[in-house]
């Protein structure tokens, strides 16, 4: 049997995979735990971009929202507590050709990870990155994390945690070469999805905090904001996203904002006073660190030979 | 160096006295010499040094250099802590290490020399040639306390000569400081005999990139060096060199192992700064890229370790370079790589610790740290480069291993391998070295990411790209399928097929050779950097007549086989180590409580062999004539 090459291009671009196709095992994460809504959304995504699951690779950390990649029928790496960046700075480094996602939390990546995420910024390396924040630590059974609210009662601060809640996005925007901040809530699937798509679209470090519920731990924290559509202010631009009606319909505060404007991406950022969900920056002129740092010489044993041997000629007595 | 134009004329005049000079009486013959150029920071006394050092090996006499270097950026000018400088032992035949004390000195200054006297490194009537300009300093205080250094070293018996350097540089250039050492360099090649137009060569070598005019100059200062070494000094030497029958290289280790880097078809390095690992890095970071490979300097130490492991998942296996502070930080990732079967070379040239401990000198204070470090059982090859050329030759060893049982391979060097130079025979580039491109053909149907053969324990690696391999990798224990287990038997059964990778790879490997007869009195076992001193020291006690031998571990995880029916062959097994071990000689230390050093712990408990120990933790290296000092006391025992 004789075929081309065109031959098996045009099969492959003509299999058309589902959403089983991208799913794996049966998540075990609680009843309600936001969780599954991202999960939901990254899974549709990956088939609504048609991605290739070999070609894919999901890196997180530990905690709950690090369990993430066992549910994909994708390449995964489920890796140690804080370092799912430079993990998949690493394979995206060796691997231009993957496509790669962070699923990081909030003590993951703004506790015991920080120093990797600041510097995961400044790198801007293509990477879609996901912080799944339900401001506790749940794995290990609450306790206060960085971005728990000051006053939230947990096992570790019974009579309150002590300290203001650390800002992710504030964070995010003050570090040089940030090219992609938006904010997503569990709770709005349409919107969700489509800010996981820009991120994904985006060429750069796109970082995408998404808040979300916890029912075990902290079954209050979003419940005012759930019932008040008012309190969740959503962003939107020709440049950025566009609202639907039916999005328009219920949720009436919208704020038309430029994301290129980073000191207005840092005012809404800060708000305290409302949920701002959209794109608060992108900037698609920052160059990604891979791009950078690529070694522009075509590797092979000739190359490797004549360099090496160059180098021995200096050395010979 | 200089960077000023030469006086006029200057040159022929010197061309005039060589030449009378020419039949003067004949230098006296030497087996080997150990030399040192020592200034304050940024004199020239290591330029001055490492040329020294060329020029020998191109005479074809063995060298050993060693790095002489204060622990601080910019110590202070004329401080006793703050030698800079080169050492450099010289030998008629092929020389291992950088042997006893120092038979001859060129200071700059006498504080400097201070330094050096304080920490026993000069021989009892060490040849001293002392920067003599000190002696009419305007400060009274420098001239004080120069006369003063000068009458002691006098009086202690080393033989001083006072050489006006300054004031005879000055005569050919306007600011000495830049040029004494050729000055200097000029005087040693006087001294040991060395061909001029040979020093003339190295000169151009070294400076080659710079304008003929500074090139010019410098060869300016050597002649003038030579010439009143000629006239004024009433000593020569010449050590006899034996001719190199291959064509050599000469590096340091951490330049052999970026060299192996380089060659091992490794194509990313991920590091981040740390003493006395990073001169390693450095060097990779300028050539690297133009082989297509790249050094990833990362914001930390975990950092550059993840970010290694990465890459390595995703492709080719990878290295990072750290020392000691450094490796520990890295512990948790390692731990990673090993549970997750991810191939990893890290290297260690190890530094004097615990905690930051001596930054820029050698101690082999990280081999247990090495083999048992990370929590839980971890087991990762462990690997010692025992000199200069095998850190380059480890380092390719070390990818392959990595790559064949998809395992973290650990190769430990220290500070005195990083900064010592050795020439050693050039590598004939293989094409074997090279890693083969990353398998991205499909998976077939059914086959498992850890299906760990029930001999070996190593299982196929899949890489991401690679059709029907979809699963996710995870440092919690995981099936066949890389599931997370919570059966007790998984658990139990990919602890061990973990384990038995390294047995696998143990029954590949050879005995060690033993270093002299197969039987006899005492064994002495070493790894790492100490194998020339130890066997220096093993032959002058042969050569007396004494039965000793040694053997050497390249392999301290897995050890190599063989080894315990070598240690049976004699009456006493020792180690000799540069890490911590309890003296028996102390009040309150007897059997019950005496810590040991790293190797003799792993071969008692390993062999049940009765094997003693000596160590020192001075951040040297140990000296050969120490360690004959230690095996004939205990072969008097």
């Amino acid at each position: 049997m004789k075929f081309s090459a065109t031959e098996c291009l045009l099969e492959l671009y003509e299999e058309k995979l589902e959403l089983e196709d991208y799913q794996s095992g049966v998540p075990r994460w609680c009843n309600g735990c936001g969780d599954n809504a991202i999960l939901t959304a990254i899974q549709r995504l990956c088939r609504d971009e048609g991605l290739r699951p070999e070609k894919t690779v999901f890196v997180s950390g530990i905690g709950c929202s690090s369990r993430f990649p066992h549910y994909m029928k994708t390449y995964g790496f489920h890796g140690i507590h804080g370092r799912a960046f430079p993990v998949a700075e690493g394979v995206k480094m060796a691997r231009p050709d993957l496509t790669v996602f962070v699923n990081t939390g909030d003590g993951d990546c703004c506790s015991i990870g920080a120093a990797h995420w600041i510097h995961a910024i400044r790198y801007n390396m293509n990477l879609t990155v996901f912080l799944h924040d339900n401001q506790i630590y749940g794995l290990t059974k609450k306790q206060a994390s960085p971005t728990s609210p000051i006053g939230t009662r947990s096992n570790t601060t019974p009579r309150g945690s002590y300290l203001d809640a650390l800002n992710p996005l504030t964070v995010t925007l003050g570090v040089a070469n940030a090219s992609f901040v938006a904010q997503a809530v569990d709770w709005i699937p349409e919107s969700l999805f489509e800010i996981v798509k820009a991120a994904y679209h985006h060429k750069g470090f796109s970082f995408v905090r998404i808040l979300q519920r916890c029912p075990e731990w902290l079954p209050k924290l979003h419940e005012a904001d759930m019932q008040e559509p008012d309190s969740v202010q959503l962003l939107h631009h020709e440049n950025a996203l566009q609202l639907s009606p039916g999005l328009s319909k219920v949720y009436k505060n919208q704020l038309r904002h430029d994301p290129l404007d980073m000191n207005r991406a840092r005012e809404i950022a800060s708000s305290t006073d409302v949920v701002p969900v959209g794109i608060l920056y992108q900037n698609r002129e920052i160059p990604c660190y891979e791009d950078t740092r690529r070694s522009t010489v075509l590797r092979t044993s000739d190359t490797v030979r004549k360099g090496f041997e160059a180098e021995l000629d200096k050395y010979s007595v | 160096m200089s960077s000023q134009k030469p006086m006029k004329n200057a040159g022929k005049r010197i061309e005039k006295i060589v030449d009378k000079n020419a039949a003067k009486t004949a230098a006296t013959p030497l087996k080997e010499h150990i030399v040192e150029i020592i200034s304050d920071s940024g004199e020239g006394a290591q330029r001055c040094g490492q040329s020294l050092g060329s020029i020998a090996a191109r005479m074809g006499n063995g060298i050993w250099t060693t790095e002489i270097i204060p622990a601080e950026i910019r110590p202070p000018a004329r401080s006793v802590a703050g030698a800079s400088g080169n050492r450099i032992r010289i030998g008629s035949t092929y020389i291992t290490n950088g042997g006893d004390e120092t038979d001859l000195v060129v200071a700059f200054n006498e504080q400097v020399l201070l330094g050096r006297v304080r920490a026993g490194e000069l021989k009892p009537g060490c040849i001293i040639l002392l920067e003599s300009m000190w002696r009419k300093h305007t400060d009274i205080n420098v001239s004080m306390a120069y006369v003063q250094t000068h009458d002691r070293l006098v009086s202690a018996g080393y033989r001083v000569y006072e050489i006006p350097m300054e004031q005879e540089c000055l005569r050919l250039v306007a600011n000495a400081r830049q040029g004494k050492n050729m000055f200097a360099l000029g005087m040693l090649c006087y001294i040991y005999s060395f061909d001029l137009q040979m020093a003339r060569d190295q000169i151009a070598l070294t400076f080659g990139k710079k304008a003929q005019s500074i090139i010019a100059a410098n060869v300016t200062l050597l002649e003038a060096g030579h010439q009143w070494a000629a006239a004024n000094l009433d000593f020569s030497y010449s050590i006899p060199a034996t001719p190199v029958q291959q064509v050599q290289i000469a590096t340091n280790g951490n330049t052999a192992l970026a060299l192996g880097v380089m060659a091992s078809g490794m194509e990313l390095c991920a590091m981040y700064p740390i003493t006395p690992a990073t001169s390693a890095s450095h060097y990779l970071s300028d050539v690297f890229e133009k082989v297509g490979g790249m050094v990833h300097q990362a914001e930390d130490e975990i950092a550059a370790c993840a970010f290694a492991i990465g890459a390595s998942y995703a492709s080719k296996c990878t290295v990072t370079i750290t020392s000691g502070p450094g490796y520990s930080l890295k512990q948790e990732a390692i731990g990673l790589a090993v549970m997750a079967e991810i191939p990893l070379v890290v290297v260690n040239v190890q530094r004097g610790g615990p905690s930051t401990g001596q930054p820029t000198k050698a101690e082999q204070g990280d081999l247990m740290t090495a083999i048992f470090g990370s929590h839980g059982d971890a087991p990762k090859v462990v690997m010692a480069p025992a000199t200069i050329e095998d850190c380059f030759y480890s380092i390719i060893t070390a990818r392959k291993i990595a790559e064949s049982f998809n395992t973290v391979v650990v190769v430990l060097t220290d500070a005195a391998l990083a900064t010592s130079q050795q020439p050693f025979a050039r590598p004939q580039f293989n094409e074997a070295w090279l890693a083969p491109p990353i398998d991205q053909s499909a998976i077939p149907e059914g086959a498992k990411p850890y299906d760990w053969d029930a001999t070996t324990g190593v299982a196929r690696r899949f890489i991401p790209g690679q059709p029907g391999g979809m699963h996710t990798v995870t440092g919690l224990a995981h099936d066949r399928q890389s599931h997370v287990a919570y059966d007790p038997e998984i658990n139990q059964e990919g602890l061990r097929a973990r384990s038995l990778k390294i047995a696998a790879l143990q029954k590949t490997l050879m005995p060690p050779d033993v270093f002299g007869d197969a039987e006899g009195d005492l064994l002495v076992v070493g790894w790492g950097s100490s194998k020339g001193a130890i066997e220096e020291a093993v032959e002058l006690l042969r050569a007396d007549g004494r039965k000793v031998s040694s053997i050497h571990l390249r392999f301290l995880q897995p050890m190599q086989p063989g080894i315990k029916e070598i240690m049976q062959r004699f009456k006493q097994v020792m180690t000799i180590e540069t890490n911590w071990s309890d003296d028996p000689e102390d009040e309150i230390i007897d059997a019950s409580n005496r810590r040991y050093s790293s190797l003799a712990i792993l071969l008692r408990s390993r062999y049940l062999v009765d094997v003693d120990c000596w160590s020192e933790v001075k951040g040297q290296p140990i000296k050969p004539s120490t360690i004959c000092r230690v095996l004939l006391a205990k072969l008097k025992k």
